[in-house]
Parts: structure tokens; C-alpha cells; sequence
């Protein structure tokens, strides 16, 4: 993307006024979206964007500036922006000698890159999903179905000597349906998404796609509300891992518990959750939504045990957080693009499959809700508490699946959620979503096995 | 930079044949925040970025194409992209861009939303702001144990469109802004709360009623617990109100309308809220953080009554939606920035004030609860049908005065329920950053669950 010695003279440039560190980032990304609705396809939208954004550390303080001038001199200016930002006079560091070339991939994990296909492809996608979802009932009023993919290249190089480079490909379709019935209009949505290219829709048929969302609207057709108060909450595999992630997950981001702003601060070593929790973030898990060989900072993707058996192991880190406490960064230093800072993400973040048959799990619970997809939430880290929409979920009775409940909210606390795990089942799936933090947001997954919390607050309708 | 976006974007249509439209829109920001924490700043970020859109409709067919960049050989691309991608959509009769008449149609509202001063203010002073923020926030109460956050960010934005169809509007605006977030108490008693400040350059900040806010919204929430499920009025601080303004706002959407996906599909001319609700999008009003001359297709924006003392009047429509409403246009194009095409909108939501105070309010509802702050506002929200399903934070209020803190419980009702149970709208109009404007809201009971 840039020469090894413009690279190298503009972090000089950024260390000119003193510094501890400095960094070039470089991203070059394209996108191809593609809108149906309404049996229409509406919309075939493609983007590209490119740019440099440069940080200078000096203590505390870091300075940033970004620029889309890729020339030496557009560097160079952004390198003295970068500098001034940081505000800080004194000795610089020494910048590393770069090796010749950047380490990285020698192209992206994709099996069939997205550009190779023809734009006829991924819109006859659509109407497949369409057509499907339609025939599934007469009930279902409206489809809508999105195609989405995103190649991201990215240069990363430091005054450490760290010269990295990545090829992300993502590739993801959603399909979304409003049912109608007595009971008025109800939506429905399916949306997986993974690191690789078009070869996603090897896994995923459009058709089985547009199915779940159709039948996920169907089912709330005849759903009654849901019921209040406190109740065990089975989740499915893969359903619930979104729940851990806002729940106790941002609460051992590093930067955050800095901050003080983490239930889990000065708890390492410590009982947490129930010892049948084992809680891991893996960037380098293959092909999952929020996967990468090398993070935005140019560390590798790692696989970090953050809780093992109930004991809290370790936060997540990036490079300004790691370096100021003497530890090697754990690869989690991640952005939305080379316009924003980076700072401590998540990537992958799921619970280990335990022992016991899922059906058990079921069996095992007089009365509860057993929650099939959850919409998106929301945690408060400095408290841990947590919310959660329900789209589709069933009561329990007597061990037995029965009825579908619709409009829930599912309310408490990360610390209490995690002791009240209390059973964990030897199945696994994971779920692709959008994670925002300080306005950034990053392709994150998260995975559990189906699991039980013995109590969790249900926030219904019912009267 | 207004000019060179301009020339940008003509340049860019006037390449349009005789059997294609073209529209282009440019934008341009230069943004710088500071961030600090314990004394020290920790980040500091200057940015000017910019990017160009381009929409080309072709037989009703129509393509977007975007570049997150001004670079001349970015650029010249994203014409022949958007082209190409015009052939892979379906026609649509409603496509077709807003001509002259449409831009002629109301006058443009004469806005100052431009302060030459920001550009002035030193960087220092920037950062002493925000280090005075901190340092008061932290110092006022002993029971604040931390600030979480303390940061300063403005921003100067100029955007320019064209269309071949002889459409041309450029417009800019300043914004700046200032924000805390405090922790009170220990452990897992800790409570957060927020404040904040916007206006158009520094000076119109005041940081020490954001650091106040931040404090009292905290420390009131001390000692918080769950109560037990009951049925309770509500009454909405100005921030929940607003939030709860923009799921109204979706479902006054033109483009969900067309699509039946509102709970007020065919109800105009009904009574949808209580008599006390009006409900306007004004984006001519300069107060208004949203506010703009002009929406996303150029065409001058202009006050759009959607409720009028109870009845529903209409919805927010673009060009194309508001043709095949068979209605026109009420200037409502908006879009995030060049990556999208124009959608639909609200910019500037707001319910007209009623007669009472916030604290006159307390005293009419007599036993309710004060809700501080919702979350799961987008999980816990169906659109189309209404209901929803929120987490909540704040205050029982009893005989007219808060009393005990609460914390994780569920308030859950249907937005066209909770309209014709309002009671009171309040007096104190807060104009706060996003596309809706807040004021104390008094609601009729509510399905509260606790513990």
C-alpha cells in the first residue's frame, strides 16, 4: 500500500517533537451491498475508502491525526498533525529499522473473493431469499433480504518495528419478514455473516436463510406475551453468547477497567462465575464474523482464556493499555477504520461447551423461558447491569417446550448472571453481529453452548 | 470549501447524458476532540475527512456509488460505478429526482448554523475546558469516587449537492459539544450518570451544568434496587423523552408508510394521542441541534406538523416516497453521510411544551415513577407493531418528591397506548444533541416489572 521507506521517514516525521511511539495505519477497504424489498430489489451500492491515520504516544497522552492523501507529503503533514496533537516536547525514541516487507497473509482466507463474482450473482441472492420466505405461509407480508461484502486491507507499522499487513474479507446476508395475523405485525430476522468470501453461501443457501427469518415471524404469530419476574432462562446454543459478551465481556476490556469503569477491576485470580463457565476471546477463530490474522495495531490474533472454570484469568488489551502495565498486547486493539483510534475490542468471545445433552438442560426445568434468538442489548460496565430483547423464545413447563411468549426483555446484572450459570451443555453454535463502543463499531461474533441461568428478571407484557 | 464541493459536485452531474439522472453529493468535515482522564490528556484527534456520493437513475433504475475520499482519482470513478450498478436494480416509476419546482416549491429558511469563531479558538482552550470539566465533576459531591469520562469535540461541516435535473444547494454548520460521565458510590453499588453541553462553538458550552448533571443523575440513583411489579405512571426525563421520539419518528416515516410497516398506517385524520400532544419536525427552528436549510436532496426543509392536538397528520416523506404517497415531499431526505442514498428522516422532533414544570409535574402525578434513563431501546422495540419492552433506571416519586432509587426493572406498554395515556407534556423544552427534542413527559400507568 506504501513503501517501506516512506513508511519509515513519515514515523519519523511523527517523532520529531518527541514521543514514545508512533504508528502508520494504513486501510484501503471496497464494499458491495445490495438492498431487496418489497419483492424489488431497490438498491446495488458499492463504496471504497482509503487512508492513513497516525498516532503519537508520549505517557499518557496520545495524538492522532488522519488523512486520505496518501502521498509522502500527505503522510508527512498528517505525521506533524499527529505530533502537535500530542502535545509533548522532549527525546523521541529511536524508530525500529522496518524489515523490507510488511509480515502478513499472502491474501485473503476466501475460497471465492467477492470481486470475482458478478453483481448478477449477489442480487439473484436476494430474490432466491425472496421467493422462499413468500412460500413459506400467506402470512408473511413483507421480505426484505440484504447482500453484503467487504474486503479490508490494512498496513500497519510501528516505531517498535512491528511492519504488518491483513486481507479481511466478510461476507454476510440478511433476511428480514413481517408476518400478519390476528395478533397484529410481527418481524422476524436472520443474518449470519463470517470471515470468508462468497463461498458463505456454500454453508448458507439463501432459501434456508430466508426460512428461519419467516418462520421466526410466523411463530410469534400465535406467541403470547411473555410472562414477568424472575424466571430461569434456558438459552440455545448460540442464541445466548451476545448476552456474555455485553454482559461480562466489555467489563474486562482493559481500558475500561482502567477506567474504573468495570465490575471486574482488581478481581484476577478471583471466583467470578460459576465454575462451569470458561469464558475465551479468539481472534484467530476460523472463518467467525470477528476474525483476522493480525489486529489494527499489527499484533496477532490470539486465542485468550479470559475466565477458566469460574476464575478470572486475564482482561483484554491492546498495545497503549499493555504497554503501560509491561505485558504484551493480547491482539485485541481493533477500530472501525483508519479514522478512529484504536482500543481494546473484542473479537470472537464465546463460553466452552460442557457436558450435559441440551435436552436435559430442558428437561431438568420445571418453569422457565427457553430463548431460541435474542435481539441486541446493551450493559452499563460499571455495573454490569445488562438488557437484552427476546425475539424468539418459548416457555418451559414441566420440563417440555411449549407455547412461543413474544415482547421480552431480559434484565440483570453480568457479575449475577455469571454465578447463576448452572447448567452447560455439550453443544455449540456462535452468531455474527455489530459491536459499538465510544461510536465505533467492529464485526464481532459470540458463541455459548445451550445453557441454563437459574435466575434471570423477564421483562413481558403480560398482565 | 463550500465552493470546491460545489464545483466538485457540478463537475460530476454535468457529465450526465441526455437519458440518465445524475445527483452528487459532496461533504467535508474538520473535527477535533480531546479526551482526558485524571488530569492528563489522554487523546487528542484532529481529522479532516470527506467523500463523495453519487446517485444515477436510468429507467427508474437506480444505482448508488460512494468513495470515503476527495482525491481526484477516487473520484473519477464513482460515476461509472453508480451507472453500472443502476442496471441491477428494478424500476421504480418513483424514482425519478426532485426537479427545480420541487427546490422552488418553499423558501429557504435564512439559518446561522455556522460560527467563524470555532475556527478561531485555540487548541489550548479546548483542552482546558475539557480539564476543567473533569475537575469539577470530580470535585463537587464526595460521594462521586471517579469520572469515567470527561472529553470536548467539535466539528465543521460543509456539504454541497447537484443534480443534473438543475437541483444545487450547499450548506454548513459548526457543532461542539462537551460530555462527562461520573461514578458514584463502590462496588456494585456503583451508579453512572451523564451530562453534557452542545452549542455551536465553545462558548456557547456550559460545563459546569454538564458536571452537575453528571453529578446529580449519579448520586440520586444511589442505593438503588429492584421493586416489586406493579402498575404505576411514568413520568420521562427529557432525555428518555427524546429517545422515545425517535422510535416515533421511524414509524412516521413516508418510506415505512408506503410499505406498511407503521402502527399508524392509514390513520391520518384520526386521533392517535391525547389532545395535549403536538408533534413537529422543524428543522427551520436554529435551536435545534438537527437543524439545516436543506435535506439530503437539496430541496429547503421546512416545518412538518405530524400530530396536531391529538390527530395524526401525516408522514415524513423524500421525493420518491412522498410521490408514491401520491403527497409530495416535505423536504425530509436525509442521509448518513456519502456512504447512502438520500432516505427518509426526522431532523428536528418535538412536542410542543404544555404549561408545566418538571417539578409542577411531579407534584400532579403525585406516586409514580421518575424514569432517569431506558436502555434496550432498539432490541426492545417492534416498530411496526408499537410494543415495547425497556430496561429502566430512576426514581419512585412519592406525594409529588422522588423518593427511592430503582434500578433493574422493566417498564413495558405499546407506543399508540402511551400516546393517548399522556397526561402532561411539560414547560421545559431541552434542545440535545441527535434529531429529537426533550421535555418531561407525564404517562398514564404502565406494566412496571421488577423483582
Amino acid at each position: 500500500m506504501i513503501a517501506t521507506d516512506v513508511v519509515e521517514r513519515t514515523l519519523g516525521v511523527a517523532l520529531s517533537r518527541g514521543g514514545d511511539f508512533a504508528e502508520v495505519f494504513a486501510e484501503d477497504r471496497s464494499s458491495v451491498s445490495a438492498r431487496l424489498d418489497d419483492g424489488r430489489v431497490e438498491e446495488l451500492a458499492t463504496g471504497r475508502s482509503r487512508g492513513v491515520g497516525i498516532r503519537v504516544v508520549r505517557g499518557e497522552t496520545t495524538g492522532f491525526a488522519h488523512t486520505a492523501d496518501l502521498s509522502e507529503r500527505g503522510l508527512a503533514a498528517a505525521a506533524e498533525a499527529a505530533a502537535a496533537a500530542s502535545t509533548q516536547a522532549g527525546e523521541p525514541v529511536q524508530v525500529a529499522a522496518l524489515p523490507d516487507a510488511p509480515v502478513g497473509p499472502d491474501g485473503p482466507a476466501a475460497a471465492v473473493l467477492p470481486e470475482t463474482v458478478t453483481k448478477d450473482a449477489k442480487v439473484a441472492l436476494l430474490q432466491r431469499a425472496d421467493a422462499a420466505a413468500r412460500e413459506r405461509s400467506g402470512s408473511i407480508r413483507q421480505v426484505s433480504a440484504a447482500y453484503a461484502d467487504g474486503r479490508r486491507r490494512i498496513l500497519v507499522a510501528n516505531s517498535d518495528g512491528v511492519f504488518a499487513e491483513d486481507d479481511q474479507v466478510r461476507t454476510r446476508f440478511m433476511v428480514s419478514c413481517v408476518a400478519e395475523g390476528d395478533t397484529g405485525l410481527h418481524t422476524g430476522t436472520e443474518a449470519p455473516g463470517r470471515t470468508v468470501g462468497f463461498e458463505l453461501f456454500d454453508e448458507f443457501e439463501p432459501e434456508d436463510i430466508a426460512r428461519v427469518a419467516a418462520d421466526r415471524a410466523l411463530t410469534l404469530l400465535s406467541a403470547r406475551p411473555a410472562p414477568s419476574g424472575r424466571l430461569p432462562v434456558v438459552l440455545k446454543r448460540g442464541a445466548g453468547g451476545v448476552l456474555f459478551h455485553e454482559a461480562c465481556g466489555h467489563g474486562l476490556e482493559a481500558d475500561l477497567v482502567r477506567r474504573d469503569a468495570s465490575v471486574f477491576r482488581n478481581k484476577v485470580g478471583e471466583q467470578v462465575a460459576s465454575p462451569l463457565v470458561t469464558l475465551v476471546d479468539d481472534g484467530g477463530f476460523a472463518h467467525e464474523w470477528g476474525t483476522f490474522t493480525f489486529d489494527d495495531e499489527g499484533t496477532p490474533a490470539a486465542r485468550n482464556v479470559l475466565i477458566e472454570d469460574g476464575v478470572l484469568t486475564d482482561y483484554m488489551w491492546d498495545l497503549v493499555r499493555s504497554r503501560a502495565a509491561g505485558r504484551p498486547s493480547s491482539g485485541n486493539g481493533r477500530r472501525e477504520t483508519y479514522r478512529h483510534l484504536p482500543m481494546v475490542r473484542m473479537t470472537n468471545t464465546y463460553l466452552l461447551a460442557g457436558e450435559t445433552e441440551p435436552d436435559a438442560i430442558i428437561a431438568d426445568t420445571e418453569y422457565g423461558l427457553y430463548c431460541v434468538a435474542l435481539g441486541g442489548g446493551q450493559v452499563n460496565t460499571a455495573t454490569g447491569d445488562f438488557v437484552f430483547g427476546v425475539t424468539e423464545a418459548y416457555l418451559i413447563e414441566n420440563g417440555v417446550i411449549t407455547e412461543p411468549v413474544r415482547a421480552a426483555q431480559l434484565i440483570g446484572n453480568g457479575s449475577d448472571a455469571l454465578r447463576q450459570v448452572d447448567a452447560v451443555g455439550n453443544d455449540f453454535d456462535t452468531w455474527a453481529g455489530t459491536c459499538g463502543k465510544e461510536g465505533q463499531g467492529v464485526p464481532v461474533s459470540s458463541g455459548q453452548p445451550t445453557l441454563r441461568v437459574a435466575e434471570l428478571t423477564v421483562g413481558g407484557t403480560a398482565a | 470549501m463550500n465552493t470546491e464541493l460545489l464545483t466538485l459536485v457540478r463537475g460530476i452531474v454535468g457529465k450526465a447524458t441526455a437519458d440518465e439522472q445524475v445527483e452528487a453529493y459532496a461533504a467535508h468535515s474538520l473535527d477535533t476532540d480531546v479526551k482526558v482522564f485524571e488530569g492528563a490528556v489522554e487523546e487528542m484527534a484532529v481529522a479532516e475527512s470527506g467523500g463523495v456520493g453519487v446517485r444515477v437513475v436510468v429507467d427508474g433504475r437506480m444505482g448508488y456509488a460512494w468513495v470515503g475520499s476527495l482525491a481526484p482519482d477516487l473520484v473519477a470513478g464513482v460515476l461509472d460505478e453508480a451507472r453500472d450498478n443502476a442496471r441491477f436494480a428494478a424500476p421504480d416509476e418513483w424514482n425519478d429526482l426532485p426537479t427545480v419546482a420541487d427546490a422552488r416549491a418553499v423558501p429557504v429558511a435564512d439559518l446561522h448554523l455556522w460560527s467563524e469563531d470555532l475556527a478561531s479558538v485555540p487548541t489550548v482552550d479546548k483542552v482546558a475546558l475539557a480539564l476543567a470539566l473533569e475537575r469539577t465533576a470530580a470535585g463537587l459531591d464526595p460521594r462521586v469516587r471517579g469520572v469515567e469520562s470527561a472529553s470536548y469535540g467539535d466539528a465543521a461541516m460543509e456539504s454541497a449537492v447537484a443534480s443534473s435535473l438543475g437541483v444545487e444547494a450547499t450548506s454548513r454548520r459548526t457543532v461542539c459539544s462537551c460530555s462527562v460521565s461520573a461514578l458514584a458510590g463502590e462496588g456494585d453499588g456503583t451508579r453512572t450518570g451523564y451530562g453534557f453541553s452542545v452549542g455551536r462553538t465553545l462558548a456557547d458550552l456550559d460545563p459546569d451544568t454538564a458536571a452537575r448533571d453528571a453529578i446529580e443523575r449519579s448520586t440520586r440513583l444511589l442505593g438503588a434496587a429492584p421493586v416489586s411489579s406493579r402498575r404505576v405512571p411514568v413520568i420521562f426525563d427529557p432525555l428518555v423523552t427524546r429517545s422515545l421520539l425517535g422510535i416515533l419518528g421511524a414509524a412516521l416515516n413516508g418510506e415505512a408508510a408506503n410499505k406498511g410497516r407503521t402502527m399508524f398506517l392509514g390513520r391520518e385524520g384520526e386521533d392517535v394521542a391525547a389532545a395535549s400532544v403536538t408533534l413537529v419536525d422543524d428543522p427551520t427552528d436554529p435551536r435545534a441541534y438537527g437543524a439545516a436549510p436543506y435535506d439530503a436532496e437539496g430541496l429547503p426543509t421546512r416545518r412538518n406538523a405530524l400530530i396536531v392536538d391529538g390527530v395524526l397528520r401525516g408522514f415524513l416523506h423524500n421525493t420518491s416516497t412522498g410521490r408514491r404517497a401520491g403527497v409530495g415531499t416535505t423536504g425530509s431526505a436525509v442521509r448518513g453521510g456519502y456512504a447512502s442514498p438520500p432516505g427518509v428522516g426526522a431532523r428536528a422532533l418535538a412536542l410542543a411544551p404544555g404549561p408545566r414544570s418538571p417539578e409542577e409535574i411531579l407534584a400532579l402525578a403525585g406516586n409514580a415513577f421518575y424514569v432517569q434513563s431506558v436502555s434496550g431501546l432498539h432490541s426492545g422495540t417492534n416498530p411496526v407493531s408499537g410494543d415495547f419492552s425497556l430496561g429502566a433506571e430512576g426514581l419512585l416519586v412519592r406525594d409529588g418528591a422522588f423518593a427511592e432509587p430503582v434500578r433493574e426493572v422493566t417498564i413495558a406498554s405499546t407506543v399508540p397506548r402511551m400516546l393517548l395515556d399522556v397526561v402532561e407534556v411539560g414547560s421545559d423544552l431541552t434542545w440535545l444533541p441527535g434529531a429529537a427534542v426533550g421535555l418531561t413527559l407525564l404517562v398514564g400507568e404502565m406494566a412496571l416489572s421488577g423483582a
